[in-house]
């Protein structure tokens, strides 16, 4: 078995000595005797480092990995490439095992990369400020709906259902417990449907939620929805993929109050879909409304910059029940992650990221197209995923590629039922040509 | 030599680029022709333009103004900064780990399925639960989805009337935040002299408007609470649910279970008992468990075990629903489970015994020197007060950052709220004698300093690359980002 202790048999005694006891059983004297646990816990047996690194081995090759096979499966993770650069830094132990930069004095480097990431985040979305990062997409979600519910004072939100559907999901969690209603809307070709919308959005309504690229992969219209949003002094929460960020207008640009997305694409391994994280940012307006850690500038005594955890009084350490959120940490590692990605990628880099999945995917759907066994599920403007009709449900397809050591696309109608034969295809810079084509081919073999 | 390093933004060269993508080996149709203008960018994202060596200096600079665990002794009160074992971090970094994306079918994520199911088995165990979901993202994630749970625990029996949820005022503020963000209203109920619950306060406030008790047992000042069965009796006849707060189960592995205790519900912190890595804030992971009644509430999917391996159960119609996309922080989980099962029960447990040990150590190395306010044996961390410095104009800060200046990460400081001047010091077992030998000598030299030159401590620390903040002015100008402008 593994140890981590330091303390010697000898030593402990000299500890226990001074603290005038004989064992270290005394130390719990003071858990009643009815509740002391009067055996060894049941658990497996204890293994030695090697042990260990098999058995670990053992469970990692149970599991067909994305580099054994190729992969076009989206839906929320992606499987973008990530430079060696990235894991290198991430992997210094000042920056993994410290803890919540409270001590600036000598946290300075993770205060300077979170300040760094939320520079980068307003950056990309358009927006004035950002925090230092969430969870995930979907909880960065909810929490915007929190947001707008405590800063509108109204209590429904309106949804588009071309939302991720787990992203919907956790919303409709944290807002039952709240007592928001939660209302989706409909889609027309892939985008939102403006009309139903604009019927539905009123007195009551405290925001409205568009993502886009949605889950379709579809570009949705934002300045139509920011209008119709805003017209009712609602808000307006947008929900991106930062990479298309390099190329798409922003929904800063396009009026957005909130804007939030799920940042693993960035830098960050898909690993079964966690840990990666969420992001926030929004306008000065909603400022302390703001759930989550926030990095800001500030100087020493001497006169020197130096980075601090600021605007504290929204949190729950001071403000317990009151608090914007309960949320106290965030995923620091991920978004160093993220930043260090961003940093090294830069500005023509991350353009480049876009514009290969937008054209290596516009290639595989014009592809899939040409063969005559599928058809577009819309024809509005799609990024680097899109949606497709077969001719018969994508189970058996998916399951002879998998085969071919292929992973196929989402079945759509696992969150869609109205998309029998619906199958939603990612293809990101990762993907060669060779690839597409030989999913191409097998797809043909299959169908034929 | 380490100094103060320029932002990212202050470094970037206009063309400056590491080049790492391969060509486009694709028709390179126009981007215009695959999106309308209209939903165009115009002018590109300002991100920095830096070479790749430009890249890994900046990030070494900024990773040489920590301080990691590795970097030497890191007492945080109630954060359990244990040592973070390699080989955990190697293992979780496995292709047949990082590399899997969430929704492949079953049949080809069977090992991700093993770790979480194996992970929920050893969790429930350890903590006398009935089954462990691994969905929370973080502890105060947890405990938001374990008040989720009682809530809906009570309305699915048509018990609507219980809207409150009670917390001592010695909790993590969190406890109250996560109830508020449940919809609960909270009460807050007094501490007792001993600094445990006030069983005749709580007795008080019971009703059957009472959804449960929140609590940290041992409790944040450190102790052990003795009534705890008596407690537990008083909540369950209220009708009420009892939740434990699991920041401090590193002092009750192997000795004491919080569902033998009377818990109902329980969240941990794999990033603090079970050793993964704290990331600097983040990721880390917040398992909520459960006894049997309250197994249908958990969040979906649930990982169960069949006849054809292992699966993802969604059909669960009484589940609070989903709190984060997918199943969690799964690497974080495979850290955690890499520690159950290189410890085993016996190694967890002495672990928890060497913790309680090393903060007894410390409250008698000290206790001269510092007040105490429960002045009895503690479990893996021990409270301090700073009165009698802050006689001298010595404050729990000013001595906080002069253990800055001997390599030491300081302790949490003026938590809990119901200590004045509190120094909370929580050493964890994997610190050997002789560095809690050189910290308590280190208190001790502060303490004679803020008698006899208290302007050295006040004036800390004295080696860091920055000196104390302004931390007012960056509340009342906040700059959040860069910007070309400031």
């Amino acid at each position: 078995m593994a140890s981590y202790l330091s303390t010697t048999g000898e030593e402990q005694q000299a500890m226990l000595e001074k603290l005038g006891l004989t064992s270290r059983d005394a130390l719990f004297a003071d858990i009643p005797v009815a509740v002391r646990l009067d055996r060894e816990l049941a658990l497996p047996e204890a293994l030695s480092e090697m042990e260990l690194i098999t058995l670990m081995r053992e469970l990692a090759q149970k599991n067909t990995d994305l580099d054994s096979c190729t992969c076009f499966l989206g839906a929320g993770a992606y499987d973008h490439f990530i430079p060696s650069v990235v894991g290198s830094l991430t992997s210094r132990q000042e920056f993994y095992t410290a803890y919540t930069p409270y001590q600036p004095e000598i946290s300075q480097g993770t205060l300077q990369a979170i300040f760094e990431f939320q520079s980068m985040i307003c950056e990309l979305t358009g927006m004035e400020i950002a925090n230092a990062s969430m969870y995930d997409g979907a909880t960065a979600l909810a929490e915007a709906v929190a947001m707008a519910v405590s800063q509108t004072g109204r209590n429904e939100v309106l949804i588009a259902n071309t939302v991720s559907p787990e992203h919907r999901q956790v919303v409709q969690t944290y807002a039952h417990f709240k007592n928001v209603r939660v209302r989706e809307i409909g889609f027309q070709n892939g985008t939102i449907d403006l009309n139903e919308l604009e019927a539905l959005c009123g007195a009551q309504t405290a925001a409205v939620i568009v993502q886009s690229p949605n889950f379709f992969g579809v570009i949705e219209e934002l300045s139509r929805v920011a209008d119709l949003a805003h017209q009712q002094k609602a808000l307006f929460i947008a929900s991106v993929d930062p990479i298309s960020m390099a190329i798409l207008r922003s929904p800063g640009e396009l009026g957005a109050d909130i804007v939030v997305g799920d940042g693993q694409c960035l830098g960050n391994p898909i690993s079964f879909g966690g840990p990666g994280l969420g992001f926030m940012a929004t306008t000065k307006a909603l400022m302390r409304k703001l759930p989550g850690r926030v990095v800001g500038q500030t100087t020493d005594h001497d006169g020197k910059r130096a980075f601090v955890l600021t605007l504290q009084t929204r949190e729950q350490h001071i403000r317990r029940d009151k608090a914007t959120s309960n949320i106290c940490s965030n995923q620091a590692l991920n978004a160093l992650a993220a930043t260090i990605y961003l940093t090294l990628l830069g500005k023509a880099g991350l353009k480049e990221v876009a514009t290969l999945c937008l054209r290596k995917a516009h290639y595989l759907h014009d592809r899939l197209i040409a063969t005559g066994k599928f058809t577009p599920a819309f024809t509005a403007p799609f990024f680097k995923e899109f949606a497709v009709i077969g001719t018969t449900a994508p189970e058996g397809l998916n399951k002879d590629l998998l085969g071919d050591g292929i992973i196929g696309g989402y079945e759509l109608k696992k969150a869609y039922p109205e998309f029998e034969y619906g199958w939603l295809l990612a293809v990101t810079e990762k993907r060669t040509r060779q690839e597409i084509d030989q999913l191409v081919e097998k797809v043909v073999k299959h169908c034929d | 030599m380490i100094k103060q390093e320029a932002l990212i933004f202050e470094k970037s060269v206009p063309g400056r680029k590491a080049d790492i993508l391969p060509t486009c080996d694709v028709p390179e149709l126009s981007i215009d022709t695959m999106i309308p203008e209209v939903l165009l960018r115009a002018e590109e994202v300002a991100l920095p333009e830096v070479s790749e060596i430009d890249t890994i200096r900046h990030f070494t600079a900024l990773s040489q103004l920590n301080h990691g665990v590795d970097s030497g002794f890191y007492p945080l009160g109630s954060c359990t900064m244990k040592y973070n074992p390699k080989v955990n971090e190697a293992v979780a970094q496995y292709r047949g780990f990082t590399g899997v994306h969430p929704y492949q079918p079953e049949q080809t994520v069977q090992g991700c399925l093993e770790v979480l199911y194996q992970t929920d088995r050893m969790l429930a165990e350890i903590t006398g639960m009935e089954r462990v979901s691994l969905q929370p993202a973080a502890g105060a994630h947890g405990e938001m989805a374990g008040l989720m749970i009682i809530k809906a625990y009570h309305q699915h029996r048509g018990d609507t009337k219980r809207q409150k949820i009670v917390v001592p005022d010695s909790s993590h503020g969190t406890n109250p935040a996560s109830a508020a963000v449940v919809g609960f209203d909270v009460i807050e109920v007094k501490s007792n002299q001993a600094g445990g619950v006030d069983l005749e306060a709580l007795k008080a406030v019971m009703s059957d408007e009472i959804a449960g008790l929140m609590l940290t047992n041992p409790s944040t000042l450190g102790l052990f609470e003795k009534n705890i069965v008596e407690i537990a009796e008083i909540v369950h006849q209220a009708g009420g649910l009892l939740y434990y707060d699991g920041a401090n189960m590193n002092a009750i592995m192997g000795k004491t279970r919080p569902g033998d205790m009377g818990f109902d519900v329980v969240h941990l912190n794999l990033h603090k008992t079970f050793s993964t890595p704290h990331g600097g804030g983040g990721p880390g992971s917040g398992p909520v468990g459960v006894k049997k009644d309250l197994v249908p509430f958990l969040p979906w999917p649930v990982v169960e075990s069949g006849t054809n391996g292992y699966y993802l159960d969604g059909d669960r119609p009484l589940s609070i629903g989903r709190v984060k996309s997918f199943y969690g922080n799964f690497l974080v989980v495979v850290k955690a489970f890499a520690y159950i099962r290189s410890l085993g029960a016996k190694g967890l447990r002495e672990a928890s015994e060497m913790a309680v040990l090393n903060a007894n150590y410390i409250r008698v190395g000290l206790c001269e020197d510092y007040e105490l306010p429960f002045g009895k044996t503690c479990m893996h961390e021990v409270v301090f007060s700073a009165q009698k410095q802050a006689k001298a104009g010595v404050s729990a800060l000013d001595i906080a950052k002069r253990l800055i200046d001997f390599g030491y990460h300081p302790p949490t400081i003026y938590f809990p709220l119901i200590v004045k001047e509190a120094l909370m010091i929580e050493p964890t077992e994997t610190e050997s004698k002789e560095t809690l030998d050189a910290f308590i000598a280190a208190m001790k030299q502060i303490a004679r300093e803020a008698q006899e030159n208290p302007e050295a401590v006040k004036s800390a620390p004295h080696d860091t690359i920055v000196g104390r903040l302004d931390e007012v002015k960056a509340v009342r100008k906040p700059v959040l980002k860069f910007s070309q402008k400031v």
